[in-house]
């Protein structure tokens, strides 16, 4: 199982600062289209994914145990 | 304390630069980001600011890493505040020290620069009319939208 995390404005579109999904051998493409098709409207804030704490690229494997973040555009200062 | 934080306390910022003070540097800069009233004609109530914390923590520590490199000698310490903040309050602090004040004043700025970047940390404005996490979809001001 993958531990998906949501911030910001993706939580409360979500609904949910996190869940479980059986999305190992998955790539980070294959996971956002999954969310994105769960949670219309998750893909026009334009977030990035993080997988165990650090940005990921479209084309890299989730596996078995990975904690997966979706990113949206950070405003921190 | 440690040298790359989040924390959900008020911020000193003097801890942070005792922090980097050490005998060999000759200047130290400290840069305190603070919740602002007006922001382009909106007025803010209050902040509400949320991390991905473990996550935001190593990112400190690599905009840390980089400004070692780029600005040998130089030693840094950052801490950004989450939870709800008032007007004035201390949202970030960056202390930086180097030999030389250059160093010192250069990889602050770059600090603030990377940290609008890279760090998964996210700010809501509460305004008296509504609310809005920053990033997603600015918010303009009338006249302006669109």
């Amino acid at each position: 199982m993958i531990t998906l995390h949501y911030f910001a404005g993706l939580r409360e579109l979500t609904g949910k600062s996190q869940e479980q999904a059986d999305l190992a051998g998955k790539t980070v493409d294959d996971l956002i289209e999954w969310a994105a098709d769960k949670y219309p409207g998750l893909q026009q804030g334009s977030a990035r994914v993080a997988i165990n704490e650090e940005y990921a690229l479209p084309t890299d494997v989730l596996e078995d145990g990975d904690n997966a973040a979706f990113i949206p555009p950070v405003s921190g200062g | 304390m440690k040298a790359f934080e989040v924390v959900s306390q008020p911020i000193n910022p003097q801890v942070y630069a005792d922090f980097v003070l050490r005998p060999e540097a000759g200047a130290v800069t400290l840069f305190t980001g603070h919740v602002r009233e007006w922001t382009k004609g909106v007025r803010t109530l209050y902040l509400a600011y949320e991390a991905y914390v473990p996550m935001a923590e190593k990112k400190l520590e690599q905009i840390g890493r980089e400004i070692e490199e780029k600005w040998p000698g130089a030693k840094v310490a950052i801490a950004h505040r989450i939870g709800e903040l008032q007007i004035s309050d201390i949202a970030v602090v960056i202390a930086v020290s180097s030999p030389h004040r250059k160093a010192a004043y250069e990889a602050n700025e770059y600090a603030i620069e990377r940290i609008k970047e890279i760090v998964p940390i996210w700010k809501k404005e509460i305004w008296e009319d509504g609310e809005e996490w920053i990033g997603d979809q600015k918010k303009k001001p009338e006249g302006e939208k669109g």
